[in-house]
């Protein structure tokens, strides 16, 4: 009944392949719009920004880079986490040497730095393929977090080794650093991921997307119909590294505020494969539904045991928490190995033509 | 011509001169190469029977030891303590396969190499929710695992090799023979090496996947309470342990996948090279802690002329 299809005909080709062919995704997407720019920054407190927000949207914006590579080219990468780390150090390293530079311009530009970075370490992929791939991304994990470590000048040689936000000003307001308020981060943000989805989107509907999909489901047979694999592989190592870099930088700038080496260790490698996975791979709309999952879930399950009053320690909670978060990860998978989008699509599948079964 | 200097000829200049250092290090590291190829072998067990590539192998080993030293704190004496873990390690054997492995059979790699990811959370987490996550001793004297070392001099100079690290590479090699005689020798190895050929082949004549699952999963079990026991011993008992296993996936690439020979001789060359580069080249040039990524470069620069390993199965494509 909300998604009766019936009576939208499509007169042409144009109209076919248009971004919403249904007239109700794009209500649908209108309204968590709204949602998102104005009933979300008037409801929500500081704790909620900080705590939900702010995170759910940096890393669904990491996981859609890392979707792109491992969902739409087939190129599996556990080095996520490292590449953000190159976005956020090169940021840094633009802000304070550049201080009168726009953080925009800061944050776009140290996208290209990881994105250099990730096509070095693409380099490989040419070669290799499959797990070994994604061993050799480890590669790059382990050696730039050493790096990060090592190399005094990335962090201008502080003794703590950590790399501290400055207060940033974009037309009067504070965007980072200490006294910037959530709210204005917050709006920063969501424009920021707005802007990146838009492109995102278009560029894996486009000609490049079909022919990363088209390496990823079988890459002989894609050379074969004569496409440059190299040119695909590491055009897909490119963009997503770049997004993952934009990640990165927000991750410190904006939510942060302070970052160490070892923030960007493997588990946050991890937790972004997790988003991308559950979420769906090969779906844009899957890391947003597997980072709000990912986020929401630990802050939902350290405040259970509070909320019925029961004596556990928060060092037991954490650990319980871990424990719930391994099983849960088996159990989406079992329930539905293609993620969360492909249970939305279903659901959708199911709305569109109720109230008969077929 | 200084920098060319200080990579090319003064670690070898320091090597000839202090050669009794020289073993130690070669020793030391040949004992961290044994402990690698002991996990990389539980890896290629299960990826050769089952294609999974399972990334729960180095948290099993944390777990094996825990509950071991966790057993002995609650009053269980060591002797019974072993079988006890063993048989823990076999119900959790049981649990992967009917819990995780048969209801994810026939998905993509990608979807089983994440759910072996969701075990090593959860392992992590029951862990450290039953026995804690403080840092605990392993029980060496015990277990009757000597304690004291051997101190030789040779060239006039001093070496000195601790008792544990001899128990370690003898228990290594006996496990390793042992597994190779089950593996070539008996039916269930013939049946384990027959899923490995084809799977579809196995199963038509009669092998039981599951049971076979169950079997691999628990032998991995045991490698992982022999590796538990002895690294245990050199580094104690904790969660932070878990970065050995991420030292096995380098082995794994070096040596291939597929390939029992390979784990246990890229375990060894990359124990021995990455100790080598960081006392000689790492230490001195690069400031230090260059083990946790050598391993991989070393294993990237060997991919890139070895796509599958050196002694993977060649990787043949059709379309």
């Amino acid at each position: 009944m909300l998604y009766r299809v019936a009576g939208q005909f499509k007169t042409s080709y144009k109209a076919d392949y248009a971004l919403f062919p249904v007239r109700q995704d794009a209500w649908l997407l209108a309204f968590i719009l709204v949602l998102a720019f104005v009933v979300f920054p008037m409801t929500a407190n500081e704790f909620m920004f900080r705590a939900l927000l702010i995170p759910v949207l940096i890393y669904s914006l990491a996981a859609l880079g890392l979707n792109i590579l491992t969902g739409y080219a087939g190129q599996l990468s556990l080095g996520t986490g490292a590449f953000m780390g190159v976005g956020a150090y090169a940021c840094y390293k633009l802000v304070t040497i550049f201080p009168e530079m726009n953080i925009i311009v800061a944050i776009a530009l140290s996208g290209f730095f990881s994105a250099g970075v990730g096509v070095a370490f693409g380099l490989p992929s040419l070669r290799i393929k499959g797990f070994y791939l994604a061993i050799a991304t480890l590669a790059a994990q382990f050696f730039l977090v050493w790096l990060f470590q090592k190399w005094a000048w990335l962090y201008n040689y502080n003794t703590s080794g950590a790399i501290q936000v400055p207060t940033i000003r974009m037309f009067g307001v504070a965007i980072a650093g200490p006294n910037a308020t959530a709210m204005a981060q917050y709006y920063f943000v969501l424009v920021m991921v707005c802007v990146i989805t838009f492109f995102a989107i278009n560029i894996t509907r486009g000609r490049i997307g079909r022919v990363w999909k088209s390496v990823r489901d079988m890459d002989i047979a894609a050379e074969l119909v004569g496409i440059n694999l190299m040119k695909a592989k590491l055009s897909a190592f490119f963009v997503s590294s770049y997004i993952v870099g934009i990640a990165g930088a927000l991750f410190v700038f904006l939510w942060r505020g302070a970052a160490e080496a070892n923030l960007f260790d493997i588990p946050l490698s991890f937790r972004v494969l997790f988003i991308a996975i559950i979420g769906g791979l090969g779906s844009i709309l899957g890391n947003y539904l597997g980072a709000i999952l990912i986020v929401a879930l630990p802050v939902i399950l350290s405040t259970v045991p509070r909320a019925f009053g029961l004596p556990i320690s928060s060092s037991m909670v954490e650990h319980m928490n871990v424990m719930i978060i391994g099983a849960l990860i088996i159990t989406f998978l079992i329930l539905e190995p293609h993620g969360l989008a492909r249970l939305w699509a279903i659901v959708r599948e199911k709305l569109i033509i109720w109230p008969f079964p077929h | 011509m200084d920098f060319l200097n200080s990579v090319f000829v003064k670690p070898f200049a320091d090597m000839a001169a202090a050669p009794d250092f020289l073993i130690q290090v070669l020793w030391e590291g040949m004992v961290s190469g044994v402990l690698y190829a002991l996990i990389a072998l539980g890896f290629v067990l299960i990826y050769k029977s089952s294609r999974i590539f399972n990334f729960a192998q180095g948290i099993m080993v944390v777990f094996a030891a825990l509950t071991l030293v966790g057993l002995h704190e609650r009053g269980v004496p060591a002797w019974f303590a072993v079988p006890l873990t063993l048989l823990v390690m076999f119900f959790l054997a049981v649990g992967v396969e009917r819990l995780v492995l048969r209801p994810l059979v026939n998905q993509p790699d990608l979807i089983l190499f994440m759910a072996t990811i969701g075990i090593t959370l959860f392992l992590i987490g029951f862990g450290e929710t039953i026995f804690g996550g403080e840092n605990k001793r392993m029980i060496t004297q015990e277990l009757g695992i000597p304690t004291g070392s051997f101190i030789f001099e040779p060239f006039g100079g001093f070496v000195s090799i601790e008792q544990r690290d001899v128990t370690a590479v003898v228990g290594a090699v006996v496990l390793v023979v042992g597994l190779l005689l089950f593996l070539n020798k008996s039916k269930m190895g013939r049946a384990i090496r027959a899923l490995g050929d084809d799977h579809q082949a196995a199963l038509s004549v009669g092998i039981s996947l599951s049971t076979i699952w169950v079997l691999v999963w628990f032998i991995a079990g045991i490698i992982a309470l022999v590796t538990g026991i002895v690294w245990g011993a050199r580094a104690g008992v904790s969660f932070a342990l878990e970065v050995i296993a991420y030292k096995a996936l380098p082995v794994l690439m070096l040596g291939g996948l597929e390939s029992v020979m390979g784990a246990i001789i890229g375990g060894l060359m990359i124990g021995v090279l990455e100790k080598l580069f960081e006392i000689y080249w790492g230490q001195p040039l690069l400031g230090g802690n260059t083990e946790i990524w050598f391993a991989y470069m070393l294993a990237l620069v060997v991919l890139l002329f070895r796509p599958q390993g050196l002694f993977g199965e060649k990787i043949i494509e059709r379309v």
